[in-house]
């Protein structure tokens, strides 16, 4: 450390100096604090931060390929007592004859259970993660999102590009998630009819939910009633109360 | 003439201080999202010692229900809060001032004396240049558990996309576990850093606004 020989007024005059510049950038911070505080909201967040929150996604949304996968566990490991959350949407009666709307561009049509049940099936057993902070290790059983669209031949724009979005929506449209299509037609997406082996239970979904590894537990919609492919960003229940729209692991 | 002797640069002044405002944001939008799933607790056999957190700690700081609010300032904070940090390091490494940071060999046997000193149980003035043996060791240990929180962090913010990382940190749960440790491992570090800076006195304070210090 270096010393210096000096005069008690030119001290003084240093001291003063650094303490009112300490003072002067403190309000930086406060100031920082405020705007972003007395900025609009944006889908309940506050602008600047849903900015930054884009931004995350944007970054980060390209790291995600189809090789990288979610860690597999085996079947022994998972939970038999599969954790309820959520029941927004399942609350209306279930219609007898369950039919699942489907909608990509021209293509409108509906789909059954047992229509889904004749594709190949695949099963998961996961980290199941909700954004609240609990995860749990969950075994799925169904169909791949990715095998799903290639059988009916959905998803394509045009002959390169797919849609962007996928929106899902309850039958009754009390919940709905908006994911966007590299997530979908990641391999472990699955449209899933089992739960350790058996029938969907109603709290969890049946007969029909989405399970998808790689976004938090909300985007994993219940009782699937509507499929819409899109390049419009569709509505998401969560995002639209604060949360990450991306909600990408 | 006064002599004075000039100890923090200026940068480490710029460093030191932005980052106090960042971790503050880092640790309150933590608390938010912790809330949600405030599960950790010290327990032996049945016995509850402590659990993390009690519902008066979330009332009385008005940390209860704010979920989306702590992620969203926790994950645009972090970015400022890392380039705090890497833009620190490097200044310490070429400016060469680790050198003083840096503990050496005889540091931990060193940090032993300054404890007792400090408690008071022992008469020895341990060495002191710029920071005493127990500051080198403590000041690079904070560093290195920044570090630790961005890792464990990113862990649990894509443990699927980075799940490398996730498994290395022992997997999700145990990177959540260790994310949080360090948290408190940081509250800790300001506790003792206050009760130091208050022990040291206002000339030694001043140091750390104005860059020197007055040498009687």
């Amino acid at each position: 450390m270096k010393e210096e020989l000096t005069s008690n007024q030119a001290i003084r005059r240093k001291t003063i100096k650094a303490f009112l510049g300490f003072g002067v950038a403190s309000f930086v911070p406060v100031g920082v604090w405020k705007w972003i505080n007395s900025s609009p909201y944006v889908n309940n967040t506050l602008a600047p931060l849903r900015k930054v929150l884009e931004f995350n996604e944007k970054l980060t949304a390209k790291m995600l390929s189809n090789s990288h996968l979610a860690p597999i566990f085996s079947k022994s490991q998972a939970e038999r007592k599969v954790r309820f959350n959520g029941a927004v949407g399942l609350q209306s009666p279930l219609e007898e004859d369950y039919k699942v709307k489907v909608e990509s561009g021209e293509k409108k049509f509906e789909i059954t259970i047992n229509d889904l049940k004749a594709l190949p099936k695949q099963e998961i057993v996961f980290e199941f993660k909700c954004i609240e902070g609990w995860s749990q290790i969950q075994h799925w059983g169904g169909v791949r999102f990715v095998d799903f669209m290639n059988h009916y031949q959905i998803g394509q724009k045009d002959a390169e590009n797919l849609f962007e979005y996928v929106a899902m929506e309850t039958p009754d449209g009390q919940y709905y998630v908006g994911v966007d299509t590299p997530s979908a037609v990641h391999p472990q997406t699955i449209l899933a009819y089992e739960m350790n082996g058996k029938p969907l239970l109603k709290k969890h979904g049946s007969p029909l939910r989405l399970i998808i590894p790689v976004k938090y537990g909300y985007k994993s919609l219940k009782r699937v009633g509507v499929i819409k492919f899109s390049d419009e960003r569709p509505k998401d229940y969560w995002a639209s109360l604060g949360y990450d729209y991306f909600a990408g692991l | 003439m006064q002599k004075i002797i000039h100890k923090h640069s200026l940068a480490i002044r710029w460093f030191h201080w932005i980052n106090f405002p960042l971790l503050f944001v880092m640790i309150w939008s933590g608390l938010l999202i912790y809330w949600a799933n405030g599960i950790y607790k010290i327990q032996i056999g049945e016995t509850l010692i402590f659990k993390f957190f009690p519902k008066g700690f979330y009332e009385f700081l008005g940390l209860s229900g704010q979920l989306a609010k702590g992620m969203a300032w926790h994950f645009a904070t972090m970015w400022l809060f890392t380039i705090n940090g890497i833009l620190y390091v490097l200044y310490t490494i070429i400016s060469g001032e680790r050198r003083l940071i840096l503990p050496t060999k005889n540091s931990f046997k060193e940090a032993w004396q300054v404890v007792l000193f400090d408690l008071g149980m022992s008469k020895i003035s341990p060495p002191q240049d710029k920071y005493n043996a127990a500051q080198k060791i403590v000041y690079t240990l904070v560093i290195v558990m920044g570090f630790g929180s961005i890792l464990t962090g990113w862990a649990i913010f894509r443990p699927v996309q980075i799940s490398w990382l996730t498994s290395i940190l022992g997997g999700y749960k145990a990177a959540r576990i260790e994310h949080f440790m360090l948290t408190l491992g940081f509250c800790l570090f300001f506790l003792v850093h206050i009760v130091q800076v208050i022990k040291a006195g206002w000339k030694n304070f001043q140091s750390m606004i104005t860059g020197f210090e007055k040498v009687d």
